[in-house]
C-alpha cells in the first residue's frame, strides 16, 4: 500500500466532489458521500482488482453502493482511477445524464447496480456472493451502506443469510458517520451496539477509523477468518474534508453555491 | 422433459397446481446447471420437497424473509444464473413488492418469481394468505412480465418457457389439488400470445388461471341456451395479446373477462384499459372477486360464493347479454 498515493486520490475525489457540486448548480449528497471517500479512495486505489479499460471484466471484483444517495464519493472514485471520463463525470445531474443523484447500473461505466432505496444493496451483495462461491470464483464483492440505511429489516435479513452461506467472499462496508436525514441517529434509531448487532449475527466485525487509510487498508486485506463475511464498521465524519461541512447535516443534501465552494476550496486545500 | 399425455394430465389434476410446479422445476433441472430455486422457508409447502433433496446445491432456503429472498435472486440472476424465487402470493408479491420493483423492473434481472396458491385457494388460512391483489400489482411495475396458467399441464409449459425467457417474470398459480384440466395432451405455448380454445358468434370470454377450465365449461351451458361464445385463454397478463380482443370487438356483442384475482387492477382492467380505446367496442362484463376481506371457507365453497363456477358464470353472462 502507498498511503501517499491514496491520501492523493482521496483528496482529489474531494475536489472532484466540490466542483462538480458547484457546477451542477443543485443540490447534492454532499455530507454522506465526502464521509465515504477514504473508503472508496482505497478500494478503487489499491483493494479491488478491476479493468479500467474493461471495466464489465468478468474477473472483477464488484462493488455495489447501497446507500445510493453516497454517489459523490462513488463517481469521484471512477472518475479518478479512470473508470470513467471527465466527459461523462461532468454530466452529473444534467437532463438524461448516466450520472444522477443513485446510481444507474451500467457496466460500461463500472456501476453495478441501481441504488436508492435503502436496504436493498446487502441483499443483492448476498446473491452475487453465493453465484461466486458456487462457481468457485475467485473474485469479492464489496458493498457500501449508510448506518441510517441499518434501520431497515431487509438489512439484517441479508446479514443472517450472509452469516448462514459462509460468505467470506463478501465485504460490508459502514459508513458509520452517525447522521442521517432527518438529524441524529441518536436521536431517531439509536445505533447502539452496533458492532456488536453485526457480530451476534454471524459477522467478522473490523471497527475502524474510516479516515485512517493505513487502518481501512489493512482491516480489507487482512483481518479475515475462513467461513465468515466481514464488515468494516467504518467510523467517519460526515462531510469530512470541509470544516463548515463535518457534522452539519445541512450539508446531507444542499446546494454548492459559489461563496460556499470558494471557501470549501480553501479548507480542502488547508488540510 | 415432461409430457403432456391424458395419464399424466389426470395425475397431475390430482396432484395439484405447487405439486406440479414441484414436478416441472425437477425435471427442468436435469439439463440445467445454472438453475437456482429459492424459497423463503416455503420449499415443502411450494412441491420443492424432492428438488432440494435431489439438487441440494441448486437450492436456496433464505429463511423467512421474501425482502431478502427477491435480492438474493437478483444477485445470482446478475452472474448469470436462471434463477425461480418461491413464495406464496401476498407474500412475495406484496411483501417483496419494492425488491421486485428494483432488481427485477428496474435493473431487468432475470428472475422468476413464482407465487404459490394464489387467488383464494389457501381457503381456511384466511385472507392474508389469498393473493387477491398481486396481478395488479405485478403489472403496474414496467418490465414484468406476468403469466398465470390455465391449469397444471400449462404449469408445466409455463415453467419450462419461463427458463427460456430472459427477463424477469411473475407466475401468477391458482388452483389447488383435483385442480380441473384445461389440456390433456400436447399444444404449443408461447409467453404473450393467447389461445383460443373455442370460436363462438356472439360474445368473447377472456379468461386466466382456473378461470379458463370454468369459463370452457360455463360457453357450454350458454351454447345450451342459443349464445355462441369464444373462449380465449389469456395466460399472459403482460404484455397482453391485444389481437384478441381486435378480433372480439369486431365480431362480439359482449366481452367477459374471468379472473380469479380482485376485479381490480387484473385481467378485466388489462382488458378494458385497451378497449377503452378502439371505437365501437361491446360492453365488456368483469368477473372476479369481489373488492373485499370476506369470510374465509373451503376452496371449492369460496369460489362458488364469488360466482366463479360455470353455472353461475353462465347465468351472469346470460343476464348481462340480455340487458
Amino acid at each position: 500500500m502507498n498511503e501517499q498515493h491514496l491520501r492523493a486520490i482521496a483528496k482529489q475525489m474531494r475536489r472532484k466532489i466540490l466542483d462538480i457540486s458547484h457546477t451542477c448548480n443543485m443540490s447534492a449528497h454532499l455530507g454522506g458521500g465526502l464521509s465515504m471517500v477514504d473508503l472508496t479512495a482505497t478500494l478503487y486505489g489499491d483493494v479491488m482488482n478491476y479493468d479500467r479499460s474493461n471495466p464489465s471484466w468478468e474477473g472483477r471484483d464488484r462493488f455495489v453502493l447501497s446507500k445510493g444517495h453516497g454517489v459523490l464519493g462513488y463517481f469521484s472514485a471512477l472518475v479518478v482511477n479512470g473508470v470513467i471520463s471527465e466527459e461523462v463525470f461532468n454530466t452529473f445531474q444534467t437532463n438524461e445524464s448516466d450520472l444522477i443523484a443513485h446510481p444507474v447500473m451500467n457496466l460500461a461505466l463500472g456501476i453495478e447496480s441501481s441504488n436508492g432505496s435503502l436496504g436493498q444493496g446487502l441483499s443483492l451483495a448476498v446473491g452475487m456472493a453465493l453465484a461466486a462461491k458456487k462457481r468457485g470464483q475467485k473474485h469479492h464483492i464489496y458493498v457500501l451502506l449508510g448506518d441510517g440505511e441499518c434501520n431497515e429489516g431487509s438489512v439484517w435479513e441479508a446479514a443472517m443469510s450472509a452469516a448462514q452461506f459462509k460468505l467470506d467472499n463478501l465485504t460490508a462496508i459502514v459508513d458509520y458517520n452517525r447522521l442521517q436525514s432527518d438529524g441524529a441517529g441518536a436521536d431517531i434509531i439509536d445505533y447502539i451496539h452496533f458492532e456488536e448487532k453485526w457480530r451476534s449475527f454471524g459477522w467478522n466485525v473490523c471497527s475502524l477509523d474510516g479516515h485512517d487509510i493505513p487502518a481501512i487498508h489493512h482491516a480489507f486485506t487482512e483481518c479475515t477468518v475462513a467461513d465468515k463475511p466481514k464488515v468494516l464498521v467504518a467510523h467517519t465524519i460526515k462531510g469530512k474534508g470541509v470544516k463548515f461541512m463535518e457534522n452539519n447535516n445541512d450539508w446531507h443534501h444542499n446546494r454548492l453555491t459559489k461563496p460556499f465552494y470558494e471557501q470549501a476550496l480553501l479548507e480542502l486545500e488547508g488540510n | 422433459m415432461l409430457e403432456i399425455t391424458s395419464s399424466n394430465a389426470r395425475n397431475w389434476s390430482r396432484l395439484g397446481s405447487r405439486g406440479v410446479f414441484g414436478q416441472a422445476i425437477l425435471a427442468l433441472a436435469e439439463n440445467r446447471p445454472d438453475l437456482m430455486v429459492l424459497s423463503a422457508d416455503l420449499g415443502n409447502s411450494s412441491g420443492l420437497g424432492r428438488f432440494k433433496q435431489s439438487y441440494p446445491d441448486q437450492f436456496v432456503n433464505v429463511g423467512i424473509a421474501e425482502q431478502n429472498m427477491i435480492g438474493v435472486a437478483a444477485g445470482l440472476a446478475k452472474e448469470n444464473y436462471t434463477v425461480f424465487a418461491t413464495s406464496f402470493a401476498p407474500f412475495i408479491a406484496m411483501r417483496a413488492s419494492e425488491q421486485i420493483r428494483m432488481n427485477m423492473g428496474y435493473m431487468g434481472f432475470n428472475v422468476k418469481a413464482v407465487a404459490i396458491g394464489s387467488g383464494v385457494s389457501m381457503a381456511y388460512l384466511g385472507n392474508s394468505h389469498y393473493g387477491i391483489e398481486d396481478a395488479a400489482i405485478m403489472r403496474a411495475i414496467p418490465n414484468i412480465t406476468v403469466v398465470s396458467p390455465a391449469d397444471c399441464a400449462e404449469i408445466v409449459k409455463c415453467v419450462y418457457a419461463a427458463a427460456d425467457f430472459d427477463g424477469p417474470m411473475y407466475i401468477r398459480l391458482t388452483g389447488g389439488p383435483n385442480n380441473p384440466m384445461v389440456y390433456t395432451e400436447e399444444y404449443e405455448f408461447v409467453i404473450g400470445k393467447a389461445i383460443t380454445l373455442r370460436e363462438g358468434s356472439d360474445i368473447t370470454i377472456i379468461a386466466n388461471g382456473t378461470m379458463v377450465y370454468q369459463s370452457l365449461e360455463a360457453a357450454k351451458l350458454l351454447e345450451a341456451q342459443g349464445i355462441s361464445a369464444t373462449v380465449v385463454n389469456m395466460h399472459t397478463i403482460k404484455p397482453l395479446d391485444t389481437s384478441v380482443i381486435d378480433k372480439a370487438v369486431a365480431s362480439s356483442k359482449l366481452i367477459v373477462t374471468v379472473e380469479e384475482h380482485s376485479v381490480i387492477g387484473g385481467l378485466g382492467s388489462a382488458v378494458a384499459e385497451y378497449k377503452s380505446g378502439l371505437r365501437n367496442a361491446p360492453p365488456q362484463l368483469t368477473l372476479g372477486l369481489p373488492d373485499h376481506f370476506g369470510k374465509t371457507a373451503e376452496y371449492p365453497y369460496l369460489l362458488d360464493a364469488y360466482g366463479l363456477v360455470a353455472g353461475k358464470i353462465a347465468q351472469s353472462i346470460a343476464a348481462k347479454y340480455a340487458e
